[in-house]
């Protein structure tokens, strides 16, 4: 598993660049624009189990979901940052991509550490240092759980 | 203790007494806006639009704006979906390539109303707080959900007061504003939280009022609202909205803000956003004399008549520096003829501006005046990230429209204080 480390206030035009909106939608298409305006390695050096560790703010801009269907495809664990911006906040909830909002785990992290992450429980260890983050109310991780919320929208209309 | 506008509008939408902050709300929303990737959404959802169809063929505002004309075959086909999906579900709110962005249209077309709530795949959804309405940006997944079921959460926030005095100088609007607010609180500072504007608003056109509605989302607000007034009532009986066809909402005068910020507006200055951060405030002033490559006059934050007249009057009789390009796109056809009407747009293209069709034009590099790598914008858009514009080793500048006017007059960066007589 690898940590890819990013700063404050990474935008959606550097996970993915405007000019693919609306070329672009299927998590196929968009994989190897993925990051491409921030780091250009990251598209095709990411591997299933990857952790991403930003700063403040990360995703702010567009209500653009590419990066979230993407970094979900490629099979990226979670994302642990100080602060996501609202909307891709809440696209992650919608694709059951997890974010984990932990500021003084980022801090804490040293290049090298291990990650232990307790999602029930709502802890992450960071070189054997314990840290908390809220949990996400029940009826929202009924839509992260469910697989997402096209997922969770077909129970509800098949329940009708 | 009172109630701030967010919890007033969120409660009496999902139908409770009242709502605090951090309570997660059930509704239906007014209204859902998308554009051209409304081909992306219907595409997640294709069989369960079969098979279901759609909720309600009310809500959804669908405008074509993002690249229009269609640029390629594969936009083009995009389009042409849309326009089958409209057909196929009777979808009434519809407007093709040429009616404009999307923002602007919700507004001059009375669709956004005060006290509603509204939500959008788009981030600058947020502009109907122009007119006191709630609204919000939501991705593409969540409006094919709503197209589905109609329903979805949404947390209440807190609010911040953002309460403005006095009045702007001359050469000073409302860009000016917006951007020193956002160098303020920071790109991040109202993040989760819904932006109230109070105080002085009477000098605030619905046009100035939406250009900051519009950016609101730039320092991560989920709204961004204005009370309403008479201008606001008026604009909305020019939109063919009758006062009694909506039951405006605003806070208690003991509300609980998260927390409260004073602007007096006679002390704000031209200022420019520099790359690559929207909060990366400047006054003109600290970076006069910059050179531009490009200026844009244009987009739902200021391509409206009073935007390109404010840039005419600068212009009038004068010609764009040689070696600078003037790109000019109206925020829709609308603006367009009143601009056309008066001569407005005569003066922009005998100055040498190029005009572009009503729509986002340059603003998202798509297509349309994206620029060579170590060439340098001022625009009048809402935003300066790296690439934004389709170039990622190029770079945006932000300002008012008269700040562009003045600058592509110079070619450098100039205060439109010093133009203005």
């Amino acid at each position: 598993m690898r940590v890819w480390r990013y700063g404050d206030s990474v935008n959606t035009d550097m996970l993915f660049p405007g000019k693919y909106t609306y070329t672009c939608s299927t998590a196929e298409e968009v994989r190897p624009h993925l990051l491409e305006d921030l780091d250009a390695s990251f598209a095709g050096n990411v591997k299933e189990g990857d952790i991403l560790m930003v700063g403040d703010n990360f995703g702010c801009g567009s209500s653009r979901e590419q990066p979230v269907l993407g970094l979900k495809a490629v099979g990226v664990q979670a994302i642990i940052g100080k602060s996501f911006a609202r909307i891709f906040y809440r696209a992650a909830i919608n694709q059951g991509l997890i974010l984990i909002e932990a500021p003084e785990a980022v801090d804490a992290y040293r290049e090298g550490d291990e990650i232990e992450l307790d999602l029930e429980g709502g802890r992450i260890k960071i070189g054997g240092k314990e840290h908390s983050f809220p949990r996400l109310p029940d009826q929202i991780l009924e839509i992260r759980d469910a697989g997402g919320l096209l997922e969770y929208t077909r129970k509800k209309l098949g329940q009708k | 203790m009172g109630e701030t506008f967010a919890q007033k509008v969120l409660a009496r939408k999902a139908g409770l007494e009242s709502v605090v902050p951090g309570q997660i709300v059930t509704l239906r929303p007014d209204h859902l806006l998308a554009h051209d990737n409304t081909a992306a959404i219907i595409g997640k959802i294709s069989g369960d639009l079969d098979r279901y169809g759609i909720v309600d063929p009310e809500m959804p505002i669908i405008v074509l704006d993002h690249v229009v004309p269609a640029s390629d075959e594969k936009t083009a086909s995009n389009h042409k979906k849309v326009r089958e999906f409209v057909k196929r579900f009777g979808i009434k709110n519809f407007f093709d390539a040429g009616v404009g962005v999307c923002h602007q249209v919700v507004v001059e077309e009375g669709l956004a109303l005060p006290g509603q709530v509204l939500v959008g795949s788009d981030s600058h959804t947020c502009s109907y707080g122009a007119v006191g309405a709630f609204a919000t940006g939501i991705d593409r997944t969540e409006a094919a959900a709503l197209l589905l079921r109609g329903e979805m959460w949404l947390k209440v926030p807190h609010s911040m007061k953002m309460s403005l005095r006095g009045r702007f100088r001359k050469g000073v609007y409302a860009k000016d504003l917006i951007l020193k607010v956002i160098g303020n609180v920071s790109a991040a500072g109202a993040a989760y939280r819904s932006v109230e504007f109070h105080g002085d608003i009477r000098n605030l056109s619905i046009g100035d009022r939406f250009t900051i509605s519009n950016m609101g989302v730039e320092m991560d607000a989920k709204a961004a609202v204005f009370p309403v007034d008479d201008i606001t009532v008026e604009y909305l009986e020019d939109a063919g909205v009758n006062r009694g066809d909506y039951t405006p909402l605003w806070a208690d005068k003991d509300a609980d803000y998260f927390s409260e910020h004073q602007f007096d507006l006679s002390d704000i200055v031209p200022g420019v956003a520099k790359p690559h951060r929207v909060d990366n405030y400047a006054t003109v002033e600290e970076v006069k004399g910059l050179v531009f490559d490009q200026c844009f006059l244009g987009t739902c934050t200021n391509g409206r008549y009073e935007d390109l007249r404010i840039a005419a009057d600068i212009l009038k009789g004068e010609k764009v520096c040689p070696g600078t390009r003037l790109i000019i796109a109206p925020a829709s056809s609308r603006e367009l003829c009143m601009a056309l009407s008066d001569g407005t747009i005569q003066t922009l293209v005998e100055a040498g501006g190029m005009l572009l069709p009503p729509g986002c034009g340059p603003c998202l590099g798509a297509h349309q005046g994206v620029m060579s790598p170590g060439e340098r914008t001022l625009s009048t858009a809402n935003r300066n990230f790296k690439g934004r514009m389709g170039c990622k080793e190029a770079e945006i500048y932000l300002a008012s429209p008269a700040t562009v006017a003045a600058t592509a007059l110079y070619g450098e960066l100039t205060d439109p204080r010093e133009v203005l007589d």
